[in-house]
Order: C-alpha cells, then structure tokens, then sequence
C-alpha cells in the first residue's frame, strides 16, 4: 500500500513545529491565538504534563477547547489555580517559568520585537495594542519563543517600536539593562522556517527550512542579514495524529488555523 | 539612588501616599450601610468627566458591561482610561467618544477576533491619545504599589525597551544589587468599576475564578463601584470570610446587574456573546455603523433589562450558559475562513 502524503496548511506546519519545542515536565507562559493551540497540542501529545501558565491568572489548566483570551474561563478549566496576574507575573519574575510564546508584528536581527506601532509613535500610521503581557514574558521568561509571519517588512533591521526585548543591541545588553541573567529569545517560528540565535554575537541564524522552502526564499523574505550555517536542515512535517487532534479536538471552530 | 534613565510618558492617576491617605480618612468610610442603588445613579454619582478610570475583569471577562453602557448613555467625557488588557470596554468608550486619552497595556484590539476598527480610527486620527505605554505586569503592579500605600514598585520588566521610555516609569540602580531596576509609580484611578459574582449590600464581593488585578485595583481606586450578578445575605459572606475578595470599606455602590458583563464572558456563568461581538465588529467599521450600534443597543434602550431582550432575551443566554459549561458548541463568526 502507498502512503499518502499528507496535506497541511502552513498554519498547521507552525503549530506542529512549536508543539514539539515544549517539553514535558517544563513551564511555559502563553499568549493568545498560535501559542495557545502549540502548547495545547504539546499537552495533547508528547508533552502531558506541560505546565501552562496564562497571564491573567490561569495556572496548569488542562484546556478543553481553544479559548478566546489568555483570561477566558477555558485558561483555568481543570486548572491547579485559578489566581491572579500578580500571582503569574510574579512566578515568572522569580523564575519559575522555563519556556515563553509571542506573537509578533515586526522583529530585528536580535529577536526585539514590536506590536506597539508601525510608524511614528506620536502620529502613527497603524496603532497595534501595545505590550500586552508581551514585554513582562520576553523580559522574564527563561527562553522565548516567537511564532510570526515572515515577509521583508516583518523581518526588518530595525523596529519601529522597541515593545518586547530580545538581546537588545548585541551581547551583554540585557544584563546591562537589568534584565535577568541568561533569558532571552530561544527560537523563532514562521512559515518558511524555523531560527534560533547565535551564541556570540546573539543574531538570529537559520536552522530549518520547512518541506518546498529554499534558502533563498528566506533570504528574499528577511529584511536584514541572517546568520546562515553551513548545513541547514529541513523541518519535519505535522504527522497524522498532530493533524487530527488540531482540527478535530482543538480548534473545530477554524478561529486559528482557519481551515 | 542613581537615575539612570526616566520614561516620558503622562503620570495618570499618581499621588503622593500621604495626600491619598489623607482622601482615604476624608472620603472612606468604615460603616456597614446599605450601598445599593441603580447603575444610572451609580454613574452619575462616581464617574465625572475627566477622570482617570480603570475596568475590572480582563480582555472580554468579566467586564461591567452595564456600567459601560449606562457611562456611554449619560455622555461622559474626557476620561482617561486605564487600559489594562482593555478590550470590548475600551473599544466602545472610545468609539462613544468618552474616552480621549489612555494609558495603553493592551487597546485596540480584540485578541483573537482581530484589531478593534473604531478605537484604531480614533487613535489613527488624532481623536484619542495615546499618553503612555506600559505592559500588564506594570500596570497591575502600579496598582499593587497604589494598595500598598508606597509611591512605586521595583520590578525587572519594561527594561531596555521602548515602552519603558513611553511610560511613566523610571529606572534606578538598585542600592541592593547595584543592577538597573524599573520604578513603577503606584496608580490610584480616580474610579474603577468591577463585575462580580456575588456581593451583600455592603460590597463586600466574591469572584469566582481568576482574580486577574482585580484584588488589587478595588483597593487602589479612590471610587469603586461594583456590579454583581447577585446580591447575597451578608452572613453568606461571613459563612466563608476566605472568599471576599473585595471588602465592603472599598467600596462606593453596589448594582445588581444580572448578565451584567453581556457580551463579554462571565466564569463558570455564561460565555461571551460572539455574534453580538461580531455585528459590533462588523457596523463599528466606520463612524455611522458605530452610531447604528449605539442608537439601537445603548441610547434606544433605558435599562438592561430591555438591552437583554434586545440581544436575544432567555433564548440566547440559555444559550451562552450552555456554551460557558462546554454544553453547547461556541460560534467563531468573526473567524477568517
């Protein structure tokens, strides 16, 4: 019997990768929308006892369907605590949380990221909401990772807005500022590739790219110079199961992965 | 300590501990009585034009939906709104045109339904002013530091970045560590309004659920006014005293307001209204639309009561009850497809 190839969207490939950095027996700290559905998916299949915390106060829940907001009643369902963001902030600060997920507008060569504004801040040309809980995650989470579309204004050598931090100006920077030792951008997630950063210079470098992307299309869609190594590897495909549990368990409603 | 570097951003709801001690000696008082009264005389009374105001709940939870309408209605204006993941809330008070400038956490957006069109328009174009940026951490802190009754709070966020320089905030070396440290100035608004599920008639309050910030705001606003889905006996309070989250002494007015936090979502209760989220982000595409909305829901009905059955009456929150206890299928008719 011939095994058919299995078909996904790129949104469906972006959940998968992500799902598969969370590890189980870690913490992660969640924002809405892709975040929410990987870290869903990782407690679904290889990663059960995944600790996902929400901002909002939503601590270990075991989340029976996608929810909304990172305050909805579905970030505590089955939860071990239903607290307050006090509480979420202030376990992260001390260090408890292993793994943070973003979202992103525009994002630099030291993984900085903004979804202030695009434009000049005083008079701007798209007003976007602003932090969020997204500067308290970058700044205080052990890892972060980023989950974005990749285009050339997306991927650019400087954002507009600095709103979340990322290694700042280069090595060093965010210790100088004040951030905790040692926390900082991990990996970034779009739908071409998957990045990481350089452990000198802390740029971001390729590390994958997805099945029927080539170097060059990263290249093309990168607005600043990326660290290419010299053996780049493709990313492995969603399986079955991860797709069947998308679709079917998590967002039967189509409101992230839109099939 | 060493300033090492000072945000820019406007200093919304700061006073110095002792003056707000003193307005707490002056204003609040300490006697069981009877706070109850309507959301129309709640609004008049509590919420001025100009103030700096603060919602309870978080994004599309819990929020007091009927104090929204009712502040809308009576045409407040100018206030300076606190938005602390402010969602729904915000989105129509600045599309009423009663909020003209604010303090951004999150605004503008309605998380995973998309941005918000009318508020976006409002800031795009100059109508609405964005005076400060902060993150949810700070601002919840600001008010932690506000409860606390110190002038701010130390904390690791916010550092290096620009929304450090657009805030209120300041950075220091830390006399401990020697390492750079963000000052949060302490944030006592000038009202807040919170959505609860139950509450005597002297405000003391339970909340089911995550708290989100709302321990802390009930104690660092000035005027607070509480909506609750129920009014209970006190000694059902004082049955269980470990679960008031809100004490009687903070608070101004206590309305009962059944679904009150309609179409946003209340825990364990009923679960947000999505197509009437949806229809708001359908018409608030532009300025006629959003009088459309306010015509029909806000201005064209006088209480809640006829707002509910404009909604969709019994039918449709058995329904929003079903969906809340995963009973019944959620619709998504904002989703991209």
């Amino acid at each position: 019997m011939v095994e058919r190839k299995v078909e996904y969207s790129s949104i469906e490939l972006l959940a998968s990768v992500a799902s598969r950095m969370l590890e189980d027996k870690k913490s992660v700290f969640v924002g809405t929308g892709l975040p929410m559905v990987a870290a869903m998916l990782a407690q679904k299949t290889h990663a059960p006892n995944l600790l996902i915390v929400f901002e909002a106060g939503g601590i270990g829940p075991l989340i029976p369907v996608l929810p909304i907001s990172v305050g909805d009643s579905r970030t505590f369902w089955k939860a071990v605590a239903a607290s307050s963001m006090h509480d979420s902030m202030s376990i992260s600060q001390a260090g408890h949380l292993d793994y943070g997920f973003l979202g992103a507008a525009q994002i630099d060569m030291y993984g900085n990221i903004n979804t202030t504004v695009i434009g000049p801040w005083e008079k701007p040309k798209v007003r976007l909401p602003g932090s969020g809980g997204a500067n308290d995650v970058g700044s205080l989470c052990h890892r972060t990772i980023i989950i974005m579309r990749q285009e050339k204004r997306k991927f650019v050598e400087k954002v507009t807005f600095l709103t979340t931090p990322g290694y700042l100006t280069g090595p060093g920077a965010r210790e100088k500022a004040g951030l905790p030792e040692g926390t900082g951008p991990y990996r970034v997630i779009t739908q071409l590739g998957v990045y990481g950063f350089d452990e000198s210079t802390k740029r971001m470098k390729l590390i994958s790219v997805h099945p029927g992307v080539t170097v060059e299309d990263v290249k093309a869609n990168t607005g600043f110079e990326l660290l290419i190594p010299e053996a780049v590897t493709e990313t492995q495909p969603p399986s079955r199961e991860e797709l069947e549990i998308l679709r079917k368990e998590i967002d039967p409603t189509g409101m992230v992965l839109g099939h | 300590m060493e300033i090492l570097e000072e945000g820019s951003g406007e200093l919304l709801g700061w006073h110095d501990p002792d003056e707000m001690r003193r307005w707490v000696l002056q204003n609040k008082s300490r006697e069981l009585k009877d706070k109850t009264m309507d959301v129309k005389e709640a609004v008049s009374r509590f919420v001025h034009d100009g103030d700096v105001i603060a919602i309870g709940g978080f994004g599309h939870v819990r929020i007091p939906m009927a104090l929204i309408y009712e502040i809308i209605r009576q045409k407040k204006r100018n206030l300076a709104l606190l938005a602390k993941t402010a969602v729904h809330d915000a989105d129509m008070l600045i599309a009423s045109g009663c909020v003209s400038k604010v303090e951004v956490a999150y605004c503008f957006g309605h998380e995973l339904r998309g941005l918000s069109p009318a508020s976006r328009r409002a800031v795009e174009t100059g109508r609405c002013k964005v005076v400060a940026e902060i993150s949810n951490a700070g601002f919840q802190w600001r008010f932690l530091a506000a409860m606390m009754g110190v002038p701010f709070i130390p904390t690791r966020v916010m550092l290096g970045t620009d929304t450090l320089k657009h805030s209120s905030a300041k950075v220091v070396r830390d006399p401990f560590t020697g390492k750079p440290i963000c000052l949060l100035p302490a944030c006592y608004p000038d009202v807040a309004i919170i959505h609860v599920h139950r509450c005597d008639v002297y405000g003391n309050a339970q909340i089911d659920g995550i708290l989100v910030e709302d321990f802390e705001l009930a104690r660092a606003a000035r005027r607070l006014i509480v909506t609750t889905e129920e009014i209970v006996d006190n000694e059902r309070i004082r049955d269980e005293p470990w679960r008031t989250v809100i004490p009687f002494f903070t608070v101004d007015a206590v309305c009962e307001v059944p679904f009150g936090s309609h179409p946003c979502e209340m825990p364990r209760m009923y679960f947000s209204d999505e197509e009437h989220i949806a229809e708001w982000l359908r018409l608030s595409r532009t300025d006629e639309g959003v009088q459309q909305y306010l015509e029909k829901y806000v201005y064209g009905v006088d209480n809640f009561e006829d707002y509910l059955e404009l909604v969709g009456g019994v039918k449709k929150l058995n329904y929003l009850k079903k969906v809340e206890m995963l009973k019944a299928p959620m619709k998504a008719p904002w989703a991209k497809r």
